[in-house]
């Protein structure tokens, strides 16, 4: 392998260059951990419209100290604020949202993305695990396009793009986009083609970190 | 004359039986209704299945219910916490079955089940393992998962705001799983920290219409999951 990157994309440098392909006024569910770090990079002159499952649209930041209200959190169980022109809903009413194809957009972190656009980032299988889901598999199923946010491999420094997820899978051919500190690399049906590198980034670097082949050539809609 | 209200928590669950499937409210600690789940350990029911998004953290609320051993399985979407043992345990332990559940999936149980829907197609899960041993059936050259509605004997939730019709007003992100919950149990149980007189409330902004509702108990200041635990507090 190449030694490793002078740079690439930190956390916020990878919620900074998704955040600037999300348009305008789009309804946004940022998943829980490194997607809610996007909300800190909206481009000037946007604004996005956030939705968390456990019932809120218009949710705004962390609150201040001492303003906090327990029974206003996000779907991290954080608390958190509401911006002007927000609404609260039961469940039923957040998943007809969700499943119903009413948001834009979901961002997911992943444990291993296929190159066919399996996800599968809510369990690693293990015997002794706790077995949780919450919504992950409603927003896959359910949004029109998923976004993966994510390291390009593990902190073994395994790849987390891979041919074919060995973890359970949150969904089937659901993934539209992966924007990890390496790269962002879109889900074709040719697999992975990529769309950008990150600054001081080679090609190489890239595929050797990645559990499948990336196209270079593919024509992007 | 209607007045669904009752004195206490101790009454309000005073019928909830061994081997009854009971739905408690809440994600995380917005909406848990503390008090009646407190009121049910009192009461001693056991071999409960619960329906809850999740299972409770420190060993106060819906944990407290799990670590006295009183509930035998939990129909569930999420049931691990940062800071929360108690379910862990018993699930390593073999001493509590898990039906898990995604998330939107369990809300749409609920809502069938109370609606009189017995079962539905959904997209959700399907080529995961949550979707093993289920019917499947393509729709629009998709394939959906057949998922049956839940009922229950008894729901159990925490409301801002009820009138002695029954009628319930929620508080932010507490509404959660409520609503729903109200609509599929025999009898539904509500604590809600303001009880007023029917007409007090404004018809257009209730959330819950008190056809679903059989008790109201007031309970006037709420303890929260969070401040019980931060004082290292334990029930009982």
């Amino acid at each position: 392998m190449t030694s490793a990157p002078s740079n690439g994309w930190t956390r916020d440098g990878i919620a900074k260059r998704l955040a600037q392909d999300i348009p305008n006024g789009s309804y946004v569910n940022l998943g829980i951990g490194i997607p809610e770090l996007v909300a800190s990079h909206v481009p000037e002159g946007r604004t996005f419209i956030y939705h968390t499952e456990n019932g809120l649209l218009g949710m705004g930041p962390s609150p201040a100290a001492g303003e906090s209200d327990p029974e206003l959190i996000n779907a991290g169980k954080r608390r958190v604020t509401m911006m002007p022109g927000a609404a609260f809903f039961d469940q039923a009413t957040s998943f007809a949202m969700i499943r119903g194809g009413h948001l834009d957009l979901s961002v997911l972190g992943a444990l291993q993305v296929a190159a066919n656009g399996d996800l599968a980032n809510w369990s690693t299988g293990a015997d002794d695990a706790i077995p949780a889901v919450g919504g992950a598999m409603d927003l896959v199923a359910g949004v029109k396009r998923v976004f993966v946010m994510t390291t390009h491999v593990t902190k073994e420094g395994e790849p987390k793009l891979v041919q074919r997820c060995t973890y359970p899978l949150t969904g089937r051919g659901v993934v539209t986009r992966i924007y990890s500190d390496l790269a962002v690399i879109d889900v074709t049906e040719r697999g992975f083609a990529l769309v950008e590198l990150a600054p001081g980034i080679a090609f190489d670097f890239v595929q050797e970190r990645t559990g499948a082949p990336i196209i270079t050539n593919h024509a992007r809609k | 004359m209607i007045d669904k209200r009752v004195g206490s928590t101790r009454e309000a669950v005073a019928d909830i039986f061994d081997g009854a499937t009971v739905m408690i409210g809440g994600f995380g600690e917005a909406g848990s209704p503390i008090e009646l789940i407190h009121a049910l350990i009192d009461q001693g029911a056991k071999g409960l299945t619960v329906v809850s998004n999740n299972t409770g953290t420190g060993l106060v609320g819906l944990a407290a219910l799990l670590r006295a051993e009183r509930v035998s399985k939990v129909i569930c979407s999420f049931p691990k916490t940062a800071g929360s043992t108690v379910f862990p345990d018993l699930y390593r332990a073999g001493k509590i079955e898990l039906e898990l559940v995604p998330q939107g999936t369990l809300a749409e149980r609920i809502r069938a089940g109370g609606a009189g829907i017995v079962a539905f197609y959904t997209p959700t899960a399907v080529g995961t393992p949550l979707a093993e041993g289920k019917e499947s059936r393509m729709f629009n050259n998709r394939e959906h998962v057949l998922e049956y509605g839940i009922r229950a004997d008894f729901t159990l939730i925490k409301g801002c705001k009820s009138d002695t019709h029954g009628n319930v007003l929620y508080h932010r992100t507490a509404r959660n799983f409520a609503p729903m919950m109200a609509t599929a149990a025999t009898v539904t149980i509500v604590q809600a920290a303001d009880v007023v007189e029917a007409g007090a409330l404004d018809p257009e902004a209730i959330v819950t219409p008190g056809i679903f509702v059989d008790r109201v108990v007031h309970v006037p200041s709420p303890a929260l999951e969070s401040a019980l635990n931060e004082a290292g507090a334990s029930y009982p």
